[in-house]
């Protein structure tokens, strides 16, 4: 069937305006900011700027940017860690034992706070975990006279409140993952001799494999990201890449550098997602 | 041995919230507490939001963050479905790349995409000769529109699903008008899902963060932007104040949303 002139007409009507919109302020500006990357001054400086691999070249060359990635990497990993083992049985619990209406009423009040401004829920972290903070006062009522308990400004307190920023994500893709499982395979896997535990471990742990990957990279990604929660709760204490993208664009107004970095944290998320992709396809038609 | 474990499990499901919802609501008695140093014992006190009242930074940062959510909530949502009446309703080569397209807005870094378009913008401001247009209000609402897209064109689409294109050719068959047609099957397919995406869509912008950072100039922001400036000068709870009417504004609207658009896949929209 070839959709007539009229057709096609509506269709770039109708679909025109949105993609154009797009190309301007996501994909051309992708694009100018891949050919900043090359270049050697900051369009703020008036003169003409040249090529160069400088910028590139400085990354690989200083070992401060490796341990800045190595720190971005290892806070990702931390967080969806955490999230995992928080959330997945969370999920599991509203999937396969919680039912009705208690059901609904938990999912979105969990749901609800993913929705609520993330830098608000950041700073609510401050208040629970600065010494004279809630973590410190409950402590000192429990055991009068112990150390003060002042989490602020460490590399725990941005971990924890990263786990609170995107633990729905995690239970959110787990449980419609569990959900779709069908119980009858569950209880064949119990009358053909399985425990429990090799229930779950060969049947409902694999067949959930795809909602714990595609919460993983929805956690990962944003998280190596990051430079707004690690700057309030961590302070200077476990600076990431995101941080010092930020620093270049607004405080030491380098530009170009910022703009590779920036290339370099896409250049990861692109692995990532290369890593995770397939084995997300092949295990998701199982489910 | 049935009852203690579904016990436990109750007991661990609400674990789960106390960790979501104790921060928060820590946050907001603070803001009702007189000590401004978020000193006990806890004294109840109003002195908060009248301060926030005579904020004037404050208030007119709240006021541009309202007027471009509602400005990126008309444009998102008519362009957005616009574009998802097109997927729903035509096949045409190109269509899955174009709906891969979408993909980018979503899983590509703010922190990338807010910088990009700095980049972007001043080029294209040094270009025409106005190096200032690369940043402000409208460059702002041009990001917020971009993020919003995507959620809009999956919210109106997946509702657009659920109907078959046969119901509105069947209206044609029957004699309908295409005016008619649109009016009076299109329009009540379409409402529900347009009214969850529009509510997505000022949720987004109301929220964001990251892109208006970057593309605020000094002297205009948005609430967030505010927000993040004030922390790092220093905590006041004025900022308590401002984040819970921020939080209840933000939930309340979600609350809505959830009643025109089911989350957990068992069913979209709400007959």
């Amino acid at each position: 069937m070839t959709p007539t002139t009229r057709t096609r007409w509506a269709i770039l009507g109708l679909t025109g305006p949105a993609y154009l919109w797009l190309a301007c302020t996501i994909f051309l500006p992708i694009a100018a900011m891949l050919a900043l990357s090359f270049l050697d001054k900051s369009p703020l400086v008036p003169k003409p700027a040249s090529f160069t691999l400088d910028n590139y070249g400085a990354f690989f060359g200083k070992p401060f940017y490796w341990s800045l990635t190595r720190w971005s990497i290892e806070l990702g990993f931390w967080v969806t860690l955490f999230s995992f083992l928080i959330g997945y049985p969370a999920a599991y619990a509203l999937a396969k034992r919680v039912k009705g209406r208690w059901r609904e009423a938990i999912f979105l009040l969990i749901v609800l706070p993913f929705w609520s401004n993330a830098l608000v829920r950041i700073f609510s972290w401050t208040m629970v975990l600065r010494s004279n903070g809630i973590i410190d006062l409950g402590m000192q009522s429990i055991f009068p006279g112990a150390p003060t308990v002042d989490l602020l400004f460490t590399y725990p307190a941005v971990v924890i409140g990263l786990v609170h920023s995107y633990l729905p994500y995690m239970i959110l893709t787990c449980y419609i993952a569990l959900q779709a499982i069908d119980d009858s395979l569950i209880e064949a896997g119990r009358s053909l001799g399985a425990s429990k535990f090799t229930t779950f471990r060969r049947v409902v742990l694999p067949l959930s494999l795809p909602g714990i990957i595609s919460g993983s990279a929805l956690i990962f990604v944003p998280v190596i990201g990051s430079f707004m929660e690690p700057r309030i709760l961590g302070g200077t204490k476990g600076a990431t890449l995101g941080m010092n993208i930020e620093e270049q664009f607004t405080v030491t107004a380098n530009w170009p550098l910022g703009a590779a970095l920036s290339f370099i944290l896409l250049a990861i998320v692109l692995v990532i997602f290369g890593i995770l992709f397939p084995f997300l396809r092949k295990q998701g038609g199982a489910a | 041995m049935k009852n203690l474990a579904d016990a436990g499990i109750r007991f661990y499901l609400i674990l789960v919230l106390v960790f979501l919802y104790v921060p928060i609501l820590v946050m907001a008695v603070l803001a009702f507490n007189k000590s401004p140093l978020y000193a006990l014992p806890f004294e109840f006190d109003l002195v908060w939001f009248k301060a926030l009242m005579e904020n004037d930074r404050l208030l007119k940062a709240g006021l541009n963050s309202v007027l471009i959510a509602l400005a990126n909530t008309v444009i998102a949502t008519s362009l957005g479905t616009m574009a998802a009446v097109a997927f729903g309703r035509y096949t045409f080569r190109g269509k899955t790349m174009m709906q891969a397209l979408l993909f980018p807005p979503i899983a590509i870094p703010w922190l990338v995409i807010g910088t990009a378009m700095l980049v972007f913008f001043f080029w294209i401001g040094r270009a025409i000769g106005y190096p200032g247009i690369a940043r402000g209000l409208h460059a702002i609402l041009l990001g917020h529109v971009a993020l919003s897209l995507p959620y809009v064109i999956f919210v109106v689409g997946t509702r657009l699903n659920d109907y078959p294109k046969a119901l509105e050719e069947a209206a044609a068959t029957l004699g309908a008008t295409p005016c008619q047609v649109f009016r009076r099957v299109s329009v009540p397919i379409l409402a529900p899902g347009v009214v969850a995406a529009s509510l997505f869509a000022f949720a987004v912008s109301f929220d964001q963060f990251v892109i208006s950072y970057f593309l605020a100039p000094p002297g205009v922001t948005t609430l967030p932007v505010e927000i993040y400036t004030s922390i790092r000068k220093g905590f006041t709870p004025e900022i308590n104040a401002i984040s819970t009417i921020i939080i209840l504004v933000s939930m309340g609207l979600m609350l809505i949303v959830a009643r025109f658009y089911r989350f957990g896949g068992e069913r979209s929209g709400n007959e």
